[in-house]
């Protein structure tokens, strides 16, 4: 008999303008109680604005076998970055 | 506006008594509860209820004027001065037990809040209008755990009933009158907690319909909480265990 709850991802976002970020993961019945526990578990010192949960069986992920294929390649490829240009000075920081 | 200093304090006892004894007893559940984000989410709620004793005790002590502060009122005072419902002293029985008698507590709660952020004394008003956030919060928390445990397996809704009948017979208690509450409702301090009764059974009623829970038909409430005229020999044990370091140690800080 399985008496786990499902697993939910957290993402958590800190401020308003940022992205959510992924702060960690709980065990919930449904999304709503997994909402009220992210609040309980994640922001109890005052960090977030938004919490978005997903159930972990809904993330699909790649396989750490593929990092060859998948990542190696563009480890060769600088020209991807975009360093080759001449930023004038009035832009400032970027 | 003129009110009775001793009526006011004994309505503020009341309110920092409720908060302090159930933020004691559902503290008693750190470390123990079913699984680790129920344990965390009560420990919270036992938080912010301890935070709430604080203001209440506080100005409680302001008005006593006798220059004693919250934790004085909370650490060194005997079982008959405590002026908190018999409902928050009860034992925990339970996960679902517990969790009712949270959602029975935060729903007169958030109704009571809510009058009292109109309150005449502005202490009073900022104190509920702080205080109506956190429970805001927590009935929404204990009426879905309380829908999910009833309208669960059959055991947990057994479970349920049980802690229903069990509980029942305490809610009367908050919504007494006497002449401390008739003196805050002709001061526009409170309102009649007699006058808070169908809000409340309104809200109760359609959460434990949703947990399939049939409220008990039975009237009979238990009382002498809030008056402080007999409490349940529950109360005695809970203030062995909460005083102990105080009276052990009387004035220590750390």
């Amino acid at each position: 008999m399985k008496n786990e709850w499902p697993l939910w991802e957290i993402f958590i976002r800190g401020q308003h303008g940022m992205s959510h970020r992924h702060v960690g993961s709980l065990h919930a019945p449904d999304a709503e109680m997994a909402v009220k526990n992210a609040r309980d578990v994640y922001t109890r010192r005052n960090e977030g604005v938004s919490i978005w949960v997903v159930e972990a069986k809904h993330i699909s992920a790649t396989a750490p076998g593929d990092k060859g294929p998948l990542f190696e390649p563009s480890e060769s490829k600088i020209y991807r970055h975009p360093t080759f240009f001449d930023i004038p000075e009035e832009v400032g920081s970027m | 506006m003129s009110v009775d200093k001793q009526h006011l304090l004994q309505f503020l006892l009341r309110q920092g008594d409720n908060t302090l004894v159930l933020g004691h007893r559902v503290s008693e559940w750190c470390g123990h509860s079913p699984i680790l984000e129920e344990d965390i989410a009560l420990a919270n709620t036992a938080l912010d209820l301890i935070g709430q004793t604080q203001m209440w005790l506080g100005y409680a002590a302001e008005v006593q004027g006798e220059g004693k502060s919250a934790d004085d009122l909370a650490f060194l005072r005997d079982a008959w001065d405590f002026r908190n419902v018999l409902l928050t002293e009860l034992p925990n029985g339970d996960f679902g037990r517990t969790l009712l008698r949270q959602f029975l507590f935060d729903a007169f709660q958030s109704v009571l809040m809510g009058r009292l952020m109109q309150s005449s004394d502005e202490t009073v008003a900022a104190i509920a209008a702080k205080a109506s956030k956190e429970v805001a919060y927590h009935v929404e928390r204990s009426a879905d755990t309380v829908v999910g445990l009833g309208d669960g397996t059959e055991e947990s809704h057994r479970r349920m009933q049980e802690a229903l009948e069990y509980l029942w017979p305490y809610v009367g208690e908050m919504f007494a009158s006497d002449e401390t509450d008739a003196a805050m409702a002709a001061a526009g301090i409170a309102p009649d907690p007699a006058s808070l009764r169908e809000e409340y059974d309104a809200l109760i009623s359609k959460v434990l319909t949703d947990a399939t829970l049939d409220i008990p038909a039975a009237t009979y409430a238990h009382k002498g909480g809030r008056t402080g005229y007999m409490h349940t020999e529950h109360l005695g044990h809970l203030l062995t265990s909460m005083q102990w370091l105080q009276r052990a140690y009387p004035g220590c800080e750390w």
